[in-house]
């Protein structure tokens, strides 16, 4: 699969991860994604099935704190490096478009 | 003796017994940053007046007769991925490029309440996507020893820095070999605490289970200090340990007797160049003439353990990255459709290509019907690296072996061809994955006068066998005391 990644592959994995690419990064990605992914297929040498994932190297349980009001960030802390803010709030673009609300 | 030659035990010796000032100890740094940070490019922000301001109070206090915290008055530089309230962080990215954290991360805490001088912020690939400091979007860092050089990455910056006598220490980061590389490429000590001692509250995220905070010195028991100062339980850190914290500098001069070093015949293979190879042989030789054994071992999963790597860590990467969105923090691009194309165009605009990669390839393995033959695979074998490790442990102290398969490479030369650059970590990511501890030190020089790091790793949560290791060797060598000559 991976050996024969294609560029709309690589376009859509972008789009999935919310990064628009130029051309010239849609040329160079792509092979140097696709010599990525068949190298990883060293892994294919190995059968693993009965071995548990390891996802965490310290594997702990759930740990819990008690749940306590405590101090936290001000508003003018959490807006500080707001791209846009009217003061209070977060500001972004209008997420419902003419097209979704008629439809 | 010059105060950016000395280590920290030497500084510290100087301001208790009123030879030196911590004003004195800090000028001398901020006065050889300025001389040639220029050329080097270590640091992305140097805070001089801050740090003035703090170590004059070090010495009011010292005079008044106060109590001093553990690294009071000494210089310490820190890479721009922690967040510090009072210092831009930047992660090298143009993401993060006017970025203020309204707190400090658990280790700026920890400095500040050591009464550490914090100098500024050193530089690092972005977001620590890298090994040789060619990813940030900042400015290049030059090996102090050859500024035709990396200085090895992704704590290059902080390397660096304490190689150029900026610092006589600093604070790194190892997801993959991090402070490790850098160490070896530039001479110095570093050291990668087991996964959980330091906290990593407030360090920005690159891949959240491998990441460690740690130490970087021009000697071991700076590195032990440094490590003494951070490292400690953290609530704010769901992952960090209730694990005692020992007294690494208490038995830092006694040898540990019948030291039993493990070698893995898979470190010594095809890939390691010939005098790197030479330089750690040798330094195991010192070892050993102090009545340490060397056992031969196996770490049969080591090939697949890149592999596994650049599963897991872009995997992390990806859902930690998402964060960028140009809403709360962060760039958002002046023109754009709607939203998506809003998060689309800034992280587009605002990432660099390295980062880019490794998003997208952790996007692909964590996609629908990839999940399972590619990340889900690379944790089933992350399993069998550990596995290795503590088989390994039940017969040796410590695992001895090279940190990289050269010494610090050509800048330059791994531009356009990421893959041959991640397979430089073989030697390096395998503790990252295990979670255990190693560290470099110091153990040679290549016929081009580059520097050789010794790499030992150990034990989950035996750092003191490992900074006792590293005294032994530094007690019989003089590869610690190299200072790099810069021209002026």
């Amino acid at each position: 699969m991976s050996a024969r990644l294609t560029v709309q592959d690589v376009m859509k994995v972008a789009s999935l991860a919310r990064l628009r690419l130029s051309e010239d990064e849609l040329k160079s990605f792509t092979p140097q994604l696709a010599r990525v992914l068949s190298y990883v297929e060293l892994l294919d040498e190995l059968d693993v099935s009965d071995v548990a994932p390891m996802a965490h190297a310290v594997e702990q349980q759930n740990v819990l704190r008690d749940d306590v009001a405590r101090p936290s960030l001000t508003r003018a802390e959490a807006l500080q490096n707001a791209p846009k803010t009217d003061g209070r709030f977060f500001l972004v673009p209008p997420v419902l478009t003419d097209a979704m609300e008629s439809g | 003796m010059s105060l950016t030659a000395a280590n920290a035990g030497q500084l510290l010796s100087l301001m208790e017994c009123g030879d030196a000032s911590a004003v004195d100890v800090t000028q001398a740094c901020l006065d050889r940053i300025a001389a040639h940070d220029d050329q080097i490019g270590a640091f992305i922000h140097v805070d001089a007046a801050h740090a003035l301001a703090q170590a004059e109070r070090v010495d009011a206090r010292r005079t008044a007769g106060a109590s001093l915290g553990s690294l009071a008055g000494l210089p310490v530089a820190v890479k721009d991925i922690l967040c510090t309230h009072d210092q831009p962080t930047t992660c090298a990215s143009r993401m993060l490029r006017d970025f203020h954290p309204p707190y400090d991360a658990d280790t700026i805490s920890r400095l500040r309440a050591a009464d550490a001088v914090i100098l500024g912020k050193t530089n690092l690939d972005e977001f620590a996507m890298g090994s040789s400091v060619e990813n940030s979007a900042m400015q290049p860092t030059r090996n102090p020893w050859d500024i035709t050089r990396t200085p090895g990455g992704s704590s290059g910056g902080s390397a660096a820095a304490v190689a150029a006598g900026m610092c006589p220490l600093a604070v790194g980061t190892d997801t993959g070999g991090s402070i490790r590389q850098p160490a070896s490429f530039c001479g110095v000590v570093g050291l990668k605490p087991t996964y959980g001692r330091v906290s990593r509250y407030g360090l920005i995220a690159y891949a959240s289970s491998l990441d460690q905070t740690g130490p970087l010195a021009n000697d071991v028991r700076g590195a032990a200090r440094l490590l003494q100062a951070i490292a400690g339980h953290d609530p704010r850190d769901a992952t960090s340990v209730q694990v005692d914290v020992p007294d690494y500098t208490a038995r830092l001069e006694t040898p540990i007797a019948d030291l039993r070093i493990g070698i893995p015949r898979e470190y010594f293979s095809e890939g390691l160049s010939d005098d790197v190879a030479e330089c750690v042989r040798e330094a195991i030789d010192v070892l050993r003439s102090l009545g340490a054994q060397t056992v031969d071992i196996s770490l049969p999963h080591l090939r697949y353990s890149v592999a596994a790597y650049y599963l897991i860590a872009p995997s992390e990467a990806s859902s930690n990255l998402a964060r960028y969105d140009g809403v709360h923090y962060g760039f958002r691009a002046d023109t754009f459709d709607d939203m998506i194309d809003m998060y689309c165009t800034g992280r587009g605009a605002a990432l660099g290509a390295e980062v880019k990669r490794r998003i997208m390839l952790g996007t692909y393995a964590l996609s629908a019907g990839y999940y399972d033959a590619y990340y889900l695979k690379a944790l089933r074998v992350r399993r069998l690296i550990r596995q290795d490790f503590d088989r390994a442990f039940e017969a040796v102290d410590v695992i001895a072996g090279p940190v990289a398969p050269t010494a610090a490479f050509k800048l330059g030369q791994f531009v356009d061809d990421p893959l041959s650059m991640y397979l430089t970590d073989i030697y390096t990511i395998g503790a990252n994955l295990a979670g255990i501890p190693g560290v470099s030190l110091p153990a040679g020089v290549t016929t081009d006068g580059l520097p050789v790091g010794l790499q030992l790793l150990a034990t989950p949560f035996a750092e003191e066998t490992l900074l006792r290791a590293g005294r032994m060797l530094e007690r019989e060598t003089t590869w610690h005391t190299r200072r790099a000559t810069l021209e002026s």
